[in-house]
């Protein structure tokens, strides 16, 4: 009676070593993924949460935090600015990134010096190259010093009349006003209290984030370039296809699933951006360089308003997984082949 | 079957010339940060200064980068503590992780892998208040096995996804071989799959590395003791400090750079096989 019940249990507890041996870092990962996100989306819809008091009690109403957050003039600054940066930087990082391919590509002997140097960057702190643009872009040095000695500040005085200084990351102005459209456009529009615009302060550390970044979109459509047939190319060499028909009606559409892929990555980096800002321009004047990933950060550490950075960390879970969560599923509909 | 590479468009002689110009436009654009670090390290203090960014230093000095490493010696100490157990444990889980997703499917496991990849795009900033808790409650939080930790189970997604991708290269009939001959899972990942992947290991590691020894965000939060954070975290602090020499700042950011840089100069194609490697496709 003993030995037969054993053997049933036994046949039932015989479960696959493969699930057994996966199941504690997927446990790991699910608790620091999943579970930590409920927590953070729970402290968030508190009113008071502080780390000594577990006060999880609801404001009225129970969105209340997300009501103070979007109606922050600092939080809508950093919505503007996540926009802009994203937009502006994927659009200069994807399209140097391809040029740079294309013609990486074509070399022979150099091919290998220009791809590391365009992709050397990318391996180097974000800390580190932040704090040297930020001097690279300090009004008394850097760039304002090379406008000096090419003359061009001279020029410039002459033709316009003014001294050519720009102000770089210190600049407060913020180009063009969309307030009047948006409040028509998006609900409770009408509490913008941010100029929703492109702050001038911005430019300079998209160009930073797209000098670091480009070489990453560079070595993707590298390997999409490499795996272009042979044939393909030949093929249009014996048409007689000009270099540019070749590129414009075969490489680049063959290259479309790689400029997915890194779009994604590069869109989710930059939503997230923290470090190079952090390092390189801080918040800026006004706010004009801030970013949701900065606000968090102050938010928790350095006012103690845990509820309200916790608030808008999820805002930028939703940004990041709306470009992300599609991409996973489709990839997870290819693996079950 | 040379002279035909020659009749590729976009490759004749002349576009190529042109392409390479253009490209040579670049090299100072790419270089210009470097050049800044390399040439304010070896200035004076007082022949630094940033008005004359530009110019080589008048006398050669290694005052600034001794200086940088007396302030940064011991946090650069700690990012090796950090970043050397963390690379290497995320490492062999990712091996582990990978060999399974790609020769031992079972039902629900993509479901699975693809939940957990999830975890390599999240925003950290949404994980650490729990983060923080969870760590003060297995006492680990403000130590560097602490921040270890946390590299290692966020390392988890990246890692099984760039094994897997290895493995796949790996013929299933040796794995089948092994199970005819009575290996189980474990065995045969220990005795036949580990010793074939080294080529792996180093890829994922060297990408690993740069991710760990880069990051800033998890040091700050996990350690609020200065002395104890990363060497990325020290340099900010340098960076924020109004009496700090300008050329020691430069010549801190070159420390800080350093390993990461030069693991890039030395093995920089297999740096590039991770980051294609490491994409979901």
């Amino acid at each position: 009676m003993s030995t037969k019940s054993a053997g049933i249990s036994r046949r039932k507890l015989r479960v696959n070593p493969a699930a057994v041996a996966l199941a504690p870092s997927f446990i790991l990962v699910f608790i620091f993924v999943y579970v930590f996100i409920a927590y953070t989306i729970r402290i968030s819809l508190s009113k008071s949460w502080m780390p000594g008091l577990q006060n999880f009690d609801l404001p009225t109403p129970w969105y209340g935090t997300y009501h103070d957050l979007f109606t922050n003039f600092r939080f809508q600054a950093d919505l503007r600015n996540t926009v802009v940066f994203t937009v502006l930087f994927l659009i200069l990082a994807v399209v140097a990134g391809l040029f740079l391919a294309i013609a990486v590509s074509n070399m022979a002997k150099s091919k290998v010096f220009f791809r590391n140097l365009f992709l050397m960057p990318y391996a180097v702190s974000f800390i580190v190259t932040g704090v040297i643009w930020r001097w690279i872009f300090n009004p008394v040095s850097g760039v304002n010093l090379l406008l000096k000695y090419s003359g061009i500040s001279s020029l410039y005085e002459k033709v316009f009349g003014s001294p050519l200084k720009p102000q770089w990351m210190t600049s407060p102005e913020v180009f063009g006003n969309m307030n009047s459209l948006l409040s028509n456009v998006i609900p409770g529009g009408d509490s913008l209290q941010a100029q929703m615009g492109v702050p001038i302060a911005l430019l300079p550390v998209i160009f930073a984030a797209a000098w670091q970044l480009c070489g990453f979109a560079m070595a993707m459509f590298l390997a999409g370039l490499a795996s272009i047939p042979h044939e393909l190319r030949e093929a249009a060499a014996i048409d007689r296809a000009s270099g540019f028909r070749y590129y414009w009606s075969i490489a680049i559409p063959s290259l479309i699933p790689m400029a997915v892929t890194a779009t994604v990555i590069l869109t989710s980096t930059s939503l997230k951006i923290f470090d190079l800002i952090y390092a390189m321009s801080g918040s800026g004047i006004g706010f004009s360089t801030d970013m949701p990933g900065i606000y968090v950060y102050e938010s928790m550490y350095k006012a103690l308003r845990y509820p309200l950075g916790a608030a808008a960390s999820v805002v930028m879970l939703v940004l990041v997984s709306a470009v992300v969560l599609p991409y996973l599923v489709r990839f997870n509909k290819g693996t079950e082949e | 079957m040379t002279g035909q590479v020659q009749s590729f468009v976009g490759s004749g002689k002349t576009s190529r010339r042109v392409q390479f110009a253009l490209l040579c436009l670049f090299i100072p654009l790419f270089l210009i940060p470097f050049y800044v670090v390399l040439s304010a390290s070896f200035k004076s203090s007082a022949g630094a200064d940033v008005t004359t960014m530009w110019k080589l230093p008048t006398e050669w000095t290694s005052s600034g980068i001794s200086a940088a490493w007396k302030a940064l010696k011991g946090n650069f100490a700690n990012s090796l503590l950090m970043t050397i157990p963390a690379v290497v444990i995320s490492s062999l889980i990712g091996s582990l992780n990978g060999f399974i997703l790609s020769k031992y499917k079972f039902k629900f496991s993509n479901l699975l892998f693809t939940l957990m990849l999830v975890g390599m795009f999240i925003p950290y900033q949404t994980i650490l208040i729990p983060m923080v808790r969870f760590l003060q409650y297995i006492h680990l939080y403000g130590t560097i096995p602490g921040l270890a930790l946390v590299h290692i189970v966020y390392g988890i997604p990246i890692t099984s996804l760039m094994f897997r991708n290895f493995y796949v290269s790996i013929p299933k009939a040796i794995v089948e071989a092994a199970s005819i001959d009575g290996a189980g899972l474990i065995k045969t990942f220990v005795r036949i799959i580990l010793p074939l992947s080294l080529p792996g290991f180093v890829v994922a590691g060297l990408f690993q590395f740069t991710n760990i020894w880069n990051d800033f965000l998890f040091g700050i939060v996990a350690i609020p003791n200065p002395t104890m954070q990363p060497v990325t975290a020290a340099l900010n602090n340098l960076s924020g400090t109004q009496t700090v020499d300008w050329n020691v700042l430069m010549a801190g950011s070159l420390i800080a750079a350093l390993p990461t840089a030069l693991i890039y100069l030395t093995l920089g194609r297999y740096y590039i096989q991770g980051l294609t490697a490491g994409s979901v496709k």
